[in-house]
């Protein structure tokens, strides 16, 4: 039994609704110039001073002068951009690429952006004053070469941390609710007063305790500018509804966040400021409301137990906000936005689970949020759901309904592997149970946490690629110089071989991580954030600087099935079986498998080549490495090479694959997923905290599988990687429970940044209340067997393809992709291929 | 291991997750070898109980292997975790699972005997003491009666009906298992509201019987004609529209009294 009573009864949506979000779609987003003119003049006037004195006034000179809009029919306000979903710049992490993509931003497949000439010109003005001053560049000088060289060569990409702000983080919501940041600030007033200035950390605590004070000025400054436009709009506005909406929201504006909330409404105001400021003081993504059920509940109750707000007006309240969430933009660069494509900002929301002590405390928020999903159907909040057995089954039936529109919402989360799993990292149990879920899949305690999710995509069939060569890719020595494949007699060679590569590159990984982590702390830290994350108002300390409670690093790993799949068919083939050497396996790699080979693969052989002739002493002009690119593509063309891809693809194919439930291959695949996940949690981060590893990809899987050569599980070359712990695409052919059951086989817990596994159903699989309620079994049967994560695709094949077809009529088709949903139409059109070949599931007769 | 366990039988498939026949998620086990010939089939290759090729998506598949009752619950096993949480189980199908009589029987005792619930999908074509046998293992019956006309049954399923209305008779009262009635909505053969009317009369004074399934008619098995080279002779039907369905199922429920459904 639960600690609260909750109604599960449907709430109409407004029309209000309807219109927000066609107001928000109208027009493709724009990038705006505004931020990146502030911060630079204020920086300029600033550079004699502390760095996080800098930050602070940098904030509060954006929030003084940035153009401020209260859109049409909003009830809860404050927008970073004029236009709807716009999106500011943020020069200080990096700007260059922003600057080459100026004219081709509007026209790329994914997640493009207006921008205007007017902007460009402001940006480029902008720009000019940070050449050498940015986190990206200053981490670039932390790198070893190595790290460098592994990095151009695709090993892994730090890119969202090494371009951007960090972001992934849940602050004290709760905090600025309850007494404001006039609170706040006089609690840094009292701490500042407290220090002295004999003491050791003082000049670092001071200056830290002043940034706050500055920070919380300028919010507090900013909402009195939206109580005053709120004011003036009132006065001019000729409808006496919308005049009566206006006032009231002057008066929130006037009140909050500078004072703690007293109604539910004022609450929802309040919460909105900290989310949208949160991302206007650094370009973070995946800032997570986290458990919005909990803490806006006691608002919500007194205001209900006093009979000052109808559970209809509640919804509403909680819809704007969910339309607000997607009034949020970033523009990524052109690669990165494919790997995050969707115009996706990760503000993960979770619903239900347990408190501290370890009971349900799903309530009547904990199913409006729900509500808001099924209403909204946009891709903005990711949204969660927290499973355990004490969960109320009413909650996941409604959950399942959610599932059902095909909006790739809830994502189902396990408290009974994530809390032991958080515990297992230093976490007290009290505040492992309050965990909540960052961006796509990590899990955090709120207010305590720099988790630095997130931190890089790991590609984990590139090092089985550098056992093949050695440690060589593209004729440059990138990973160690293992054994010649031809002279390796037993399988635990191979296999050694592997582990070595990867534990090579890992420490790579580790050092461009630790790089960029040291630029943010010298040159980003962010006050704001900070104040609402303990113990940095103790400490004295930013996040950045390792304020937080508890600091992890969380890389994500991605191709255990692939690798699972590849090692386990040269187990078989060569080793078990001898059908196929080692040398033979190594032939059809490089020739892909008589398939033909991609462009990069014809440059990367020929590179090679001509370099192994130059360091024999030859000479070698155009001419020869016309001659030898020749080469390269008719020995892949030969019939003889493509007969033996084939016989060698057949074999392949006959090999027991992850996904089936054969506890063998299962046992042998969380092997694999250890070479990653064991090596990782040995190393530490200059914040104090150790790496953990995730084990998901984002979308990622599809643009850094296209770098990825032919690996022995008989994936061609440039396709994708398998996602997350999902089997390899198409090779579960037994159904969703035996997929489930070999995933289930994967160690959760070690990975506890994140698993992720995906399923996709056809409507059919849920239809009826019946059809909900074995869905609702399926998860908790995975989850019984300590699966971590479990997230849904409900829509057919033929509606997708139809999609691709008139994308015109599908703006708002949401699909979930990987750790998120995002707008299908939006997505590249390799993503788009790749999420309609996934096996589709539980289409039964 | 007892022996019971060893009994040998002859399946074309097992099918997990299986959502839409009898409560819960479940596993079918289709077993090889029918009694009847139905025009509409489904399941073609389900027919004979001699192993075949079948043509399928360009290549030549086996249809039909033999297996041990122990084998088939190794592979039943993996999913007991879903029929805890979903109250599902197994479920024998066919062709007729009473063409194999002691695997069908050694298969649902071994399920019950591992506590997994038991169902079985079937025209009670077979002596009646077979099916006695059968029903101490069995759960919920899921009892076919496609139509009530003895003559126009044969022409359409090659056999007469007298038989499997006395088995249902027998099963209802014995009242060992739960009791369901499936009725195929085949047009050109029963889809007139009369003739459901009349096997739902008829289901209403059976004693026991829970539910009547009405499965709407779907073409999904064409293509498995042509893959074992034979005619499908129901090519120009199409299934019956979901208004004309919903009609039915009013029509059933207010002749027999009892609760119907459209699909498993």
């Amino acid at each position: 039994m639960g600690l609260y009573q909750y109604e599960a009864s449907d709430i109409k949506k407004t029309k209000r609704i309807d219109r927000l979000i066609a107001n928000l779609f109208a027009k493709m987003p724009e990038i705006e110039s505004a931020r990146a003119r502030l911060i630079t003049e204020s920086y300029r006037m600033t550079e004699e001073e502390p760095m996080i004195i800098r930050r602070a006034k940098a904030f509060a000179h954006i929030l003084e002068n940035i153009p401020i809009i209260i859109r049409e029919d909003e009830l809860v306000v404050g927008s970073s951009t004029i236009a709807p979903r716009g999106c500011q710049t943020y020069p200080e992490f990096s700007y260059e690429w922003l600057e080459a993509e100026f004219d081709t931003v509007a026209g790329r497949s994914a997640d493009p952006f207006y921008i205007s000439e007017e902007a460009k010109r402001e940006i480029k003005e902008a720009d000019r004053y940070w050449k050498g001053k940015t986190t990206s560049e200053l981490a670039t000088s932390y790198m070893e070469p190595e790290t460098l060289t592994a990095m151009e060569h695709n090993m892994f990409t730090p890119g969202n941390y090494f371009y951007n702000g960090v972001g992934h983080v849940t602050v004290q919501y709760e905090k600025v609710l309850a007494v404001g940041y006039e609170g706040i600030r006089s609690e840094a007033e009292r701490r500042l007063a407290e220090c002295d200035f004999g003491d050791g950390n003082y000049a670092r605590k001071s200056r830290f305790l002043q940034a706050v004070i500055i920070s919380c000025n300028a919010v507090i400054a900013y909402a009195q500018r939206y109580a005053e436009l709120a004011g003036k709009m009132a006065q001019e506005c000729g409808d006496e509804a919308r005049k009566a909406e206006l006032l009231q929201i002057s008066k929130n504006c006037g009140r909050v966040p500078a004072k703690g909330a007293e109604t539910f409404y004022e609450a929802c105001q309040s919460f909105w400021f900290v989310q949208q400021l949160l991302q206007l003081e650094s370009s973070g993504h995946s800032i997570s409301p986290g458990r919005f059920d909990q803490y806006m509940y006691p608002y919500y109750e007194k205001d209900r137990k006093n009979g000052t707000l109808s559970r209809e007006f509640a919804q509403e309240l909680i819809d704007c906000i969910w339309v607000k969430l997607n009034d949020l933009n970033k523009c990524r660069d052109a690669v990165s936005a494919e790997g995050f494509a969707g115009y996706s900002l990760f503000q993960n929301l979770i619903a239900g689970g347990q408190n501290g002590d370890g009971v349900d405390v799903t309530n009547d928020l904990s199913f409006m949020t729900i509500q808001a999903s099924m209403h909204v159907q946009l891709p903005q909040p990711s949204f969660s759901v927290r499973v355990w057995n004490g969960s109320p089954h009413e909650f996941l039936v409604k959950a399942a309904e959610l599932t059902r529109t095909g909006v790739g919402l809830p994502a189902y989360y396990n408290d009974e592997v994530i809390i032991p799993a958080l515990q297992n990292r230093g976490l007290t149990l009290q505040d492992a149970r309050e965990y909540n879920i960052i961006g796509c899949v990590e899990p955090q305690k709120a207010g305590k946490t720099e988790g630095w999710h997130d931190a890089a995509f790991f590609n984990m069939c590139r090092p089985l690629e550098l056992v093949f060569s050695q440690g060589m890719d593209r004729g440059v020595p990138v990973g160690v110089k293992t054994k010649a494949v031809e002279e390796m007699q037993t399988f635990e060679e191979f296999y050694d071989a592997y582990k070595e590569q990867m534990n090579y590159m890992i420490k790579l990984l580790v050092n461009a991580d630790n790089a960029i982590d040291v630029a943010h702390a010298e040159r980003c830290p962010l006050p704001f954030l900070s104040c609402m994350v303990d113990d940095c108002m103790e400490r004295g300390l930013s996040v950045q600087e390792g304020g937080a409670v508890y600091n992890f690093t969380g890389p994500q790993g991605f191709g255990v099935a692939n690798m699972a799949d590849s090692l386990y068919a040269v187990k078989t083939l060569v080793f078990d079986e001898q059908k196929v050497t080692l040398k033979e396996y190594k032939e059809a790699l490089s020739t892909n498998y008589g398939k033909g080979l991609t462009k990069e693969m014809i440059g990367d052989m020929t590179t090679q080549i001509a370099a192994s002739l130059k360091s024999a002493g030859q000479e070698i002009g155009e001419k020869e490495v016309a001659a030898i690119m020749k080469t390269v593509m008719e020995t892949a063309e030969m019939p003889a090479v493509k007969e033996k891809g084939e016989k060698l693809l057949k074999l392949i194919a006959d090999v027991p694959k992850f996904g089936n439930d054969i506890p063998e291959v299962d046992a042998f695949a969380r092997d694999v997923a250890y070479t990653y996940t064991r090596p990782l949690q040995e190393y530490k981060n200059p914040r104090g905290g150790i790496f953990q590893a995730g084990l998901y990809p984002v979308s990622a899987n599809v643009p850094l599988g296209a770098q990825t050569g032919a690996t022995p599980d008989g994936r061609l070359a440039g396709t994708p990687v398998a996602d997350g712990v999902s089997p390899s695409a198409g090779k579960d052919v037994n159904g969703p429970t035996a997929a489930a059951n070999s995933v289930a086989r994967l160690d959760h817990y070690i990975a506890s940044n994140g698993t992720l596994f995906n399923q996709k159903f056809h409507p059919s699989a849920l239809s009826g209340r019946e059809g909900l309620e074995k869905f609702v079994a399926l998860i908790r049967a995975y989850f019984d067997q300590k699966g971590s994560h479990m997230q849904f695709n409900v829509v057919s094949r033929e509606t997708l393809l139809d999609a691709q077809k008139n994308p015109d009529k599908y703006k708002h088709l949401v699909v979930r992709v990987a750790g998120y949903s995002a707008l299908f139409t939006t997505l590249s059109r390799s993503l788009q291929d790749d999420i309609i070949n996934r096996t589709e599931q539980g289409f039964n007769y | 291991m007892e022996d019971y366990r060893q009994t040998k039988g002859r399946i074309f498939d097992i099918q997990k997750f299986s959502i839409h026949d009898g409560d819960g998620i479940r596993t079918i086990v289709f077993l090889k070898g029918c009694v009847l010939r139905c025009r509409w089939c489904c399941n073609p290759e389900s027919q004979e109980y001699a192993i075949q090729t079948m043509r399928v998506a360009g290549e030549e598949k086996v249809i039909g292997r033999d297996v041990t009752v122990a084998e088939v619950m190794e592979t039943v096993e993996q999913d007991r975790p879903y029929y805890y949480r979903s109250g599902g189980g197994l479920t024998l199908s066919g062709g007729e699972s009473l063409c194999q009589p002691e695997f069908a029987g050694a298969l649902l005792r071994a399920a019950k005997e591992s506590g997994i619930s038991t169902a079985m999908e079937s025209m009670a074509c077979a002596d009646f003491g077979v099916i006695e046998k059968i029903l101490p293992y069995l759960d919920h019956y899921l009892l076919d009666i496609k139509h009530m006309d003895p003559a126009k049954h044969k022409e359409f399923t090659g056999r007469s009906n007298e038989l499997m209305l006395e088995n249902a008779e027998k099963i209802a009262r014995s009242g060992q298992s739960r009791l369901s009635i499936r009725v195929p909505v085949i047009p050109t053969f029963n889809d007139s509201e009369e003739e459901i009317r009349a096997i739902a009369r008829y289901a209403g004074n059976l004693p026991n019987v829970e539910k009547i399934h009405l499965l709407p008619y779907h073409r999904l098995g064409q293509d498995k004609y042509d893959g074992l080279g034979r005619e499908y002779r129901m090519r120009d039907i199409v299934p019956p529209e979901a208004g004309h369905m919903q009609e039915l199922k009013r029509a059933a429920e207010a002749e027999s009294g009892l609760a119907c459904q459209i699909g498993g």
